[in-house]
């Protein structure tokens, strides 16, 4: 799956560990930077080369809220909505967005451009308000900065 | 206080091995693995008082003399950087300007208590951070401070980082090691203890990031010096404390164990956001930790005073609240915090999470009743001692405090239907 190189790197990581199945977080992180989401085939793949049941993939897919179990937006936002972003303007920030994109919480845009998730603390509350956007870390948010953020976006 | 943990992180480069090693780095895992024993330096570790910087102020040497001396399987230290408790930004600080000071505590560290090997586990999100640490270890490695035979001293010690995926249950050490070994981070019973029965049925340590950052200076300039800083040997040390919320200038500072919080708040943090909105309330050690109200803030930012006034240092996470502040809402933030984040395995706490968020959604929505504030304390004393983990004590107790403390203002917010607090009005 996913090539040569792919499999290679996947070898490497399940090497630092004293059994493969330890290798399983970083594994589904590798599928789903290749694969967007932690697809069924992907979860069956991880499963066979880590030597344990799709079940037990399946039970971590769910568990950890970072994997994806569907495809998100091209970019994919995650605000942080946990007592010091409320403090200063998350709900503010998180309802611009909701506007702006035209999309609730969990949702896509038509186009397939943006997806808006609420999260828990991103631990960056010095730099209240603050979004993920894909793997980028966003902090002390206006209004106005996320407009000629997003507006700049392909 | 002269920088100890910080005094690299304005320096351009601070992340490379060049500019760490010409500020004087690696030269005291060099002097471990070199001239000290293992438990020689545990004692030094001892000596110094350092106490855990992760939320439960354990005393770090002590922990690592539970430690088999004679070695029947691999020994493992793992660094917990799954910094999660809300109000806590301060680990990922080092590990994105300082690695190398991190990672040469984690491996002066590993030599101590005689680990084959550390895996560095960094909550999923800090994803930055934990490409900084990558670069960072390989470093460490084509310098032989890490993999076989470290500074021809004879051990060997690999160094892994390990991303998570998004579970604050994860920074609790047992979920930690479950997680490592590729299963949901379902915390365990103690005993047995890790140092016992840990990561793969083996001996593991389990420190938090900025513990670990304060082995090099102890071992550099001797646990006397470490101990004298702060204000007692109980409470000693360099701290870096988190500071959010409602306040001019929130961030990483550091100062001695004990700072004043009246210090932090209106010195180093520039005071109240705004000036006519005086504190109202301000919880010290992150979210779990009990709510301190105004009158009870003058108090110094250790563990054992924090402890005396009714809360805790916890991670040092300190969230300052102003008039502004509807106390329900912020009740009910927390409180959603830990039903998303409880892991489900403990009835109490599966079940009393969400039951308590739903009781304050209630109030805050303005359907409340006036029994269901005396609900919540009985829900939230339910939790609390019957879990297997922290998680549930921490989900008790700001719903315990908060109600204690600002009762008058969840009673009038049920009667008005809405939130009283002026501003919101």
């Amino acid at each position: 799956m996913f090539g040569v190189e792919f499999e290679k790197r996947v070898d490497a990581i399940v090497g630092r560990y004293p059994e493969p199945k330890a290798a399983l977080l970083p594994v589904l992180w590798e599928l789903q930077r290749a694969n967007g989401w932690i697809s069924p085939p992907c979860a069956e793949w991880a499963a066979a080369r880590l030597g344990v049941s799709p079940a037990h993939v399946h039970g971590a897919v769910t568990f950890y809220t970072m994997y994806k179990q569907r495809p998100t937006g091209r970019h994919h936002i995650q605000v942080c909505t946990t007592l010091s972003c409320m403090l200063r303007g998350s709900d503010e920030l998180l309802e611009h967005l909701r506007r702006k994109l035209g999309i609730h919480e969990g949702q896509v845009t038509a186009d397939g451009r943006f997806s808006l998730q609420r999260v828990e603390c991103l631990g960056s509350c010095g730099t209240a308000p603050m979004f993920q956007l894909n793997d980028d870390y966003h902090e002390n948010l206006t209004l106005s900065a996320v407009d000629a953020l997003l507006d700049r976006l392909p | 206080m002269e920088k100890i943990l910080t005094r690299n992180i304005h320096k351009e480069r601070s992340v490379s091995i060049d500019v760490y090693e010409a500020g004087g780095g690696y030269q005291a895992l060099r002097k471990a693995v070199r001239s000290l024993t293992p438990d020689e330096v545990t004692d030094q570790v001892k000596k110094s008082g350092l106490r855990g910087r992760g939320g439960a102020g354990f005393p770090c040497g002590l922990k690592w003399s539970f430690m088999p001396k004679e070695k029947k399987k691999p020994h493992y230290l793992l660094c917990n950087a799954d910094e999660s408790e809300p109000g806590t930004f301060k680990d990922r600080l080092l590990m994105e300007l300082d690695p190398h000071l991190v990672l040469e505590g984690c491996l002066a560290s590993a030599y101590a208590i005689r680990a084959d090997a550390c895996y560095v586990y960094i909550r999923g999100e800090f994803v930055h951070a934990a490409g900084v640490l990558d670069r960072a270890v390989a470093e460490a490695y084509a310098k032989g401070y890490a993999g076989s035979n470290v500074l021809g001293s004879g051990w060997s010690c690999e160094l892994v980082v390990h991303r998570g995926a998004g579970a604050y249950i994860c920074g609790e050490e047992t979920a930690l090691m479950t997680s490592l070994e590729g299963e949901r981070g379902y915390p365990r019973v103690k005993p047995p203890f890790p140092a016992q029965r840990g990561v793969w049925g083996c001996p593991t340590t389990i420190n938090n990031v900025e513990t670990l950052a304060c082995v090099p200076s102890i071992l550099e300039r001797g646990p006397e010096w470490f101990a004298a800083i702060g204000p007692n040997e109980r409470n000693s040390g360099p701290k870096l404390y988190c500071l959010s919320g409602h306040v001019k200038r929130p961030g990483v500072y550091e100062a001695a164990m004990g700072l004043p919080l009246g210090e932090l708040i209106y010195d180093l943090g520039g005071g109240m956001l705004h000036a006519d909105r005086p504190l109202k309330a301000c919880i010290p050690g992150g979210s779990s930790v009990p709510v301190l109200a105004a009158a009870e803030c003058d108090v110094a930012l250790d563990f054992d005073s924090l402890v005396k006034a009714g809360s805790a240092l916890g991670s040092a996470g300190i969230m300052v609240m102003d008039s502004s502040t509807c106390m329900v809402k912020a009740l009910l933030r927390i409180a959603h915090f830990y039903a998303h984040e409880s892991c489900g395995q403990c009835t109490p706490c599966r079940e009393g999470t969400g039951w308590l968020e739903r009781v304050l959604e209630r109030i805050e929505g303005g359907s409340g009743r006036l029994e269901d504030i005396d609900l919540l304390k009985s829900v939230a004393d339910n939790i609390e001692g019957n879990t297997i983990c922290a998680l549930g004590d921490a989900a008790a107790w700001p719903v315990q405090s908060f109600v204690k403390k600002f009762r008058d203002e969840f009673v009038a917010h049920v009667q008005a239907g809405k939130c009283t607090v002026l501003s919101h009005a």
